[in-house]
């Protein structure tokens, strides 16, 4: 069992949870996840690695609550335990001198890219942080992020922030601005990578993606993460979850996320109506 | 298959000192041989298939104690018993048979206790007809031998139910540390050895439950959840500490763990990498490996969804790929679970499947459809991409391949369309590559496979022992015990040197 150290809303429907797993707190590194298992009936899965610290021996994950998993999660409170936390999984993000790197993130994938920013921060990177709300009250870990780079920028709907559109319109914006981009990695929904990873292809610049299957075991074992990578299959747990965005299959992606979409609906159903009965 | 190896001297000195105390000796005389040999093989109760095929509850319910003690009499108690020698851990098995013919059941089952940690599993899952059974000196003459797997459940199930197992002897504390990587069938019988021995032993294993694949891959109608769970509580009561969810590779490599103290290793990891055959259309909706099928429904309980979160297809036309174990434990969990047409589809034909014969038969009474001589070449979507149809072809046997058997040679223009709207693909595993990827001195084979030294299972690095099925590719349970035992007695003389020093 792992014991929950903390566990927050940061904004509407997206929360953070700090667990105490000092072996998984060493191990981390940016771009990786953990397998997570809310209570003995639950699910398996995935949540990418935000940040860790050492000294507490902690590690941080934010999730977006969408299904029963993340439901339960969002009720989970400080001292309660949970009986799978595992990980550090998957292969880290490479993490060398690039030049200029543009980090792309929306909803969980703000916190997710973090950690990668912060690295790549460290090795000497120009940084450019573009982040997609829909609302400027949906903006979580500013300073935290602000602090690794070099250029913040935040689309939001309600155009408070520095423009409305979403962001491979931004991204294009840009690219076509003549600023000199070496890499960009995106995270976030599905769409938002495949977005951004379109944007980039005219140009040629180099996109990482960091996918998001179904996953069960996350060790390889099980394949129910396969994704196709021009043309090959791969695991997204053991051979990723980092690949090259325009190579990546995406409407087969878009298709197998969606595989459980009405048992989704059932089981959350089903959870509600056993745990807030009227 | 079973191994043709020359039996251990000490093995036949043991057998031969036991045969010939005065209690065999008598027990023999008691009935005659040919009186023992017009003894017809006692069948174990089973559940009916209209019963079973709707539920997960186990389908053999096992012998009573009249029934085994008949089938313990049609053993002859050979002078050379041959059902030794096709036993991968070489049980004593006639000792432990004629203890259940005069009622020793307690005895019976510490005879085999001393070579093979988890008889309840082994007496369910062995492929016995291929090995002791195949073996047995009666089978040559009345066509079917003793039904010694049943025995062998027989007396492991009344220990359980007598709800007292016995603990044997812990030698004292040697102070070394073995770390054991992987709560499968390997991993769990060198724990309980080294336990025994005196060492400290860890398990670490990477899911949330102990068992490898008795837990995640062999369903609940074939081997109960709750057999698993005694022998692991058993290996807690020897001192065994277990580590669940924690990967080794990831979590802490190897080396990490060798600083942390621990002075030898066993890698248990298994066959944790599914197979797929490349072909079109494997990525589709409702396309399955078997591992993840089976881990769904044995592990996640998806077939209590929605009270369990996770889910699984509910497929009404399901085709498995394959002919081994792990396909007919997936086509058995889809009639289970309401498929209408539940059918193997497997590339040779019946007498080349891997797979038991009493699964095979089990399932063919539960209405399972086979379709030999087939292979599929491309799978069809809908218009949400979701498998709907396959395309096959037919095969016919060839000259026999490197394995053996027949090898299946495509028939030129046999293509034909299947309608399923759920595929299990059950064609076999590799070994899973996160140690071998994270342990850089490891020695690994072309297909993946930690490589060792067979007669020591030795591994490239010193102190490191790996068994199973990631030296071994998929293969059985017993095979993986039966590796683990000499890995544990190699290292427990490695580790008996090191103290020396």
């Amino acid at each position: 069992m792992a014991k929950i150290l903390r566990r927050e809303r940061l904004v509407p429907n997206i929360h953070l949870l700090e667990v105490h797993a000092p072996e998984i707190a060493q191990k981390s590194k940016p771009g990786q996840f953990v397998i997570v298992m809310p209570d003995e009936k639950g699910e398996r899965i995935p949540l990418t690695i935000a940040d860790w610290d050492n000294k507490k021996g902690s590690v941080t994950s934010i999730f977006m609550v969408v299904g029963t998993s993340t439901h339960k999660l969002s009720l989970i409170e400080t001292d309660d335990e949970i009986p799978v936390f595992v990980g550090p999984l998957g292969k880290p993000s490479e993490i060398k001198k690039y030049g200029t790197v543009l980090l792309a993130g929306g909803c969980f994938g703000i916190a997710a890219i973090y950690p990668i920013a912060r690295a790549l921060k460290e090795k000497g990177n120009k940084i450019i942080t573009l982040l997609d709300v829909k609302a400027n009250y949906l903006l979580y870990w500013e300073e935290k992020l602000r602090a690794v780079s070099d250029q913040f920028l935040v689309s939001a709907r309600d155009s408070y922030y520095n423009c409305k559109d979403y962001i491979p319109k931004t991204l294009n914006n840009i690219i076509k601005k003549g600023s000199k981009i070496h890499k960009v990695i995106s995270i976030g929904c599905t769409y938002l990578m495949y977005t951004c990873s379109e944007a980039t292809k005219p140009h040629g610049i180099e996109t990482s993606v960091s996918l998001n299957p179904i996953m069960v075991d996350g060790t390889g074992m099980c394949g129910a993460c396969r994704v196709t990578i021009d043309g090959k299959t791969k695991f997204a747990c053991v051979d990723g979850p980092d690949f090259d965005g325009h190579l990546v299959d995406w409407e087969e992606l878009f298709s197998r996320r969606k595989s459980y979409f009405e048992d989704e609906i059932q089981s959350l159903c089903h959870w509600e109506k056993n745990n807030f009965p009227r | 298959m079973a191994e043709k190896k020359e039996m251990q001297p000490e093995l036949k000195e043991t057998l031969r000192a036991e045969f010939n105390k005065d209690w065999r000796k008598e027990l023999r005389k008691s009935i005659p041989a040919k009186e023992r040999i017009k003894i017809s093989p006692q069948k174990m109760r089973e559940r009916s298939p209209e019963e079973r095929s709707k539920d997960f509850n186990e389908v053999n319910l096992g012998l009573d104690a009249e029934l085994a003690k008949k089938e313990a009499q049609r053993c002859l108690d050979c002078a050379n018993p041959g059902c030794v020698m096709g036993c991968p851990v070489g049980i004593d098995i006639p000792t432990f048979i004629k203890l259940i013919e005069i009622g020793d059941y307690v005895q019976s089952v510490r005879k085999i206790k001393e070579t093979n940690s988890l008889p309840a599993i082994c007496g369910r899952v062995c492929p016995q007809e291929v090995q002791c059974e195949e073996t047995c000196n009666i089978k040559k003459s009345k066509g079917e031998g003793v039904k010694i797997g049943n025995l062998e459940r027989f007396v492991s199930d009344y220990e359980s139910q007598q709800g007292e197992v016995f603990i044997p002897q812990i030698k004292p504390a040697s102070g070394k540390k073995v770390a054991v990587i992987g709560a499968g069938p390997a991993g769990l019988t060198v724990a309980g050895e080294m336990a025994r021995n005196g060492h400290k032993v860890t398990i670490f294993e990477a899911l949330h439950v102990s068992g490898g694949v008795l837990i995640y891959g062999i369903p609940e109608f074939r081997l109960p959840k709750r057999i698993l769970k005694s022998e692991v509580e058993y290996l807690e009561k020897l001192g065994v500490e277990l580590r669940e969810n924690f990967v080794v590779g990831l979590t802490a490599t190897l080396d990490d763990l060798k600083k942390d103290g621990y002075d030898a290793f066993f890698i248990g990891t298994g066959a944790g990498l599914p197979n797929f055959m490349r072909i079109p259309g494997e990525n589709l909706v409702g396309i399955y490996s078997a591992n993840e099928y089976l881990t769904r429904v044995n592990l996640m309980k998806a077939y209590e969804f929605p009270d369990y979160d996770t889910p699984v297809f509910l497929g009404k036309r399901v085709a498995v790929i394959g002919g081994g174990n792990v396909a007919m434990d997936s086509v058995r969990t889809a009639k289970r679970l309401g498929a209408e047409l539940a059918a193997i589809v497997y590339r040779r034909s019946r007498v080349e499947m891997p797979a038991r014969v009493e699964e095979v038969n089990h399932g063919e009474e539960e209405g399972i459809e086979f379709h030999f001589l087939t292979t599929p070449i491309r799978y069809i979507a809908d218009e949400k991409g979701r498998v709907k149809a396959m395309e096959c072809l037919r095969m016919e046997l060839g000259e026999p391949d490197s394995s053996g058997r027949r090898r299946p040679v495509p028939i030129e223009g046999s293509e034909f369309i299947m309608e399923v709207d759920m595929v299990v693909v059950a064609i076999g595993q590799s070994p899973n590559p996160l140690i071998p990827q994270t342990t850089p001195q490891l020695n690994v084979g072309k297909w993946g496979n930690v490589e060792v030294d067979w007669d020591t299972m030795a591994t490239s690095i010193e102190g490191v022992y790996a068994g199973g099925d990631i030296i071994r590719g998929g293969a059985t349970v017993i095979l993986a015990m039966g590796d683990a035992r000499v890995a544990a007695a190699e290292m427990h003389k490695y580790l008996s040197k090191r103290k020396k020093k």
